[in-house]
């Protein structure tokens, strides 16, 4: 994106900061509308209603489509985030305060600063070059991306500590217990992604975001060719994102509330935030990895053409997919149980981390064979 | 005593043991639930409906001749197990002429529905079946005294119902007939 900026340093600078707040603004919008999706699909699927009252004023006197946006429950998540910013702050007397505060900030900005080298579409210039979409795009994005969500963690460890509580240590203790069971798998299930896109003579790196996701265009996608390292690494994104069957930290049926039980008002909406956040970066990375990215379907070119309308279309056909996928996460959420704790650490070290190693010694056979061109 | 069978089961086949088929019959299951009807009650616009017997708010009645029936013989003040009546015993007032065979009346009523429990005691107790309780179920007030229902609110909770015996009509006309007692 460096190339096209203006060459004025102010101008040039101040036009990232414009791109990185509207970033913000639209991971941090489909957070919170993905908090929105959860109530009513959950709603939904257990035969209610779900919220369907709030309404900003005179808007409801638009014909049909007053009724509609109030129906579908659209100004909630303005009405919640309103809520959290309006609650009385109480900060219980036996906690540890420095850390208590900084315990939500440090959970939200890995979340908010993966963000970064997330592309989502491509712009096609008049002259015929192609510049990725994205704030940042690294040539080894996909580390940097697990380097800083690892660091959300700390957030969830911080947060059980610091406010001094049986409850919370628990919720703490088993987060950092259940991120670092599944980091390994995570990382072992990509592995094989980054040998099979790293072809002979490839142009990007094999560690590229939006490189793996031109790779699959007008070719098969990667849940089609590596459909284990796929589900292993949704089912480590399910843990790592702390969604159900895997809210160990939060498991409000054995813990209260795990590790923000003394959390109340804006703090708990923060977490609350910053979980969303990493569900919505989460599924674009999912979309981006193995889901072809901004590309048609697979073994399809894309019949968008060339132009501004192509990128606008590519954009939203990302979005589509991402959302998705956000559905696909409520959707595991309102139908699995949840794990014991037991469980989940079984799960994770005798199940999921041999499957992800076997996968990966799998595919270097598989790939150094088409090497040395016995099998094509 | 019963014997006790232990079941032998079946050992899980791979596919069960992965168990993801059935992770896909349980995601097929709430999806389909998620296009079938609701079954919320939108409260305040829409209503339950009330079914008949319903022990509601309890309210006092009169006959269709608009008559009140308490004779307040205070049964039900005696059988009210929080001690939520209280009646204050009156005379028929002489200007009712059609009344003239009621023994008595009642001054005040007062039901206090921060007590109530809704038992139905006093209903089933009544000899001139002049207290029901009927379909009435959400109150509200500010204070406590609004809680207490005195005798107008009460009538006027209660309205009329209709009456098999007219009792004191019978009374009347035995009277005028000269075989009283």
């Amino acid at each position: 994106m460096i190339d096209f900026l203006p060459q004025n340093i102010w101008l040039s600078v101040g036009l990232k900061v414009l791109f990185a707040l509207m970033m913000v603004g639209a991971v941090m919008t489909m957070a919170g509308y993905s908090v929105l999706a959860e109530r009513k699909v959950s709603a939904w699927m257990q035969g209610r209603v779900g919220p369907n009252r709030t309404v900003l004023p005179f808007i409801e006197y638009i014909p049909i489509l007053g009724p509609l946006l109030k129906k579908l429950g659209i100004f909630q998540p303005l009405a919640d985030g309103l809520k959290f910013l309006f609650k009385e702050e109480i900060v219980p007397g036996h906690v540890n305060k420095l850390y208590y505060y900084l315990a939500p900030l440090v959970a939200l900005v890995p979340a908010l600063t993966t963000m970064t080298v997330l592309p989502f579409g491509q712009f096609y210039w008049p002259d015929g070059t192609v510049t990725t979409l994205a704030l940042a795009d690294l040539e080894v994005g996909i580390l940097f991306v697990f380097a800083v969500s690892s660091l959300g963690v700390y957030g969830i460890a911080l947060a059980g500590w610091s406010s001094n509580n049986k409850y919370s240590f628990l919720g703490g203790i088993r987060s950092s217990a259940q991120m670092i069971s599944y980091e390994l798998a995570m990382g072992l299930s990509l592995l094989p992604v980054f040998l099979w896109v790293s072809v002979p003579g490839a142009s990007q790196s094999g560690l590229s975001l939006s490189g793996i996701a031109n790779f699959q265009e007008g070719n098969a996608w990667l849940f089609l060719v590596q459909p284990i390292s796929a589900l292993v690494f949704l089912i480590a994104l399910f843990a790592e994102t702390n969604r159900l069957p895997f809210d160990m930290p939060e498991s409000e049926t054995d813990l209260v509330g795990g590790f923000h039980t003394e959390y109340g008002s804006f703090k708990f909406g923060i977490f609350f935030v910053a979980e969303y956040a990493h569900i919505v970066i989460g599924s674009a990375l999912f979309t981006l990895l193995f889901l072809g990215g901004w590309h048609f379907l697979p073994f399809m070119d894309d019949p968008w053409p060339a132009n501004f309308i192509g990128s606008l279309m590519g954009v939203v056909w990302f979005l589509a997919k991402t959302i998705f996928l956000i559905f696909f996460f409520i959707w595991i959420r309102w139908t699995l149980p949840r794990f014991r704790y037991d469980q989940v650490m079984h799960i994770g070290w005798t199940k999921l981390l041999p499957i992800a190693l076997a996968n990966l010694i799998f595919y270097i056979f598989i790939v150094s064979l088409i090497d040395q061109g016995i099998i094509s | 005593m019963a014997k006790t069978v232990v079941l032998k089961r079946k050992p899980l086949t791979l596919s069960e043991r992965t168990y993801l088929p059935q992770v896909v019959t349980g995601l097929k299951t709430t999806f389909t639930n998620m296009f079938k009807p609701k079954v919320t009650l939108q409260y305040p616009e829409e209503k339950p409906l009330i079914p008949k017997n319903y022990r509601g708010v309890p309210t006092l009645v009169k006959d269709p001749n608009g008559r009140e029936k308490c004779v307040s013989c205070q049964l039900c003040e005696f059988v009210c197990p929080p001690k939520a009546i209280r009646i204050t015993p009156g005379s028929v007032p002489e200007e009712e002429p059609n009344r003239e065979h009621v023994e008595k009346a009642p001054q005040e009523f007062e039901i206090n529905m921060l007590r109530c429990i809704y038992c139905g005691y006093c209903q089933e107790v009544c000899p001139e079946e002049a207290i029901f309780l009927q379909d009435q179920y959400s109150l509200s007030g500010y204070s406590r005294d609004e809680m207490v229902n005195n005798k107008q609110k009460l009538y006027q909770l209660g309205g009329t119902l209709p009456d098999r015996h007219y009792k004191w009509d019978k009374k009347k006309d035995a009277e005028i007939e000269g075989n009283s007692h």
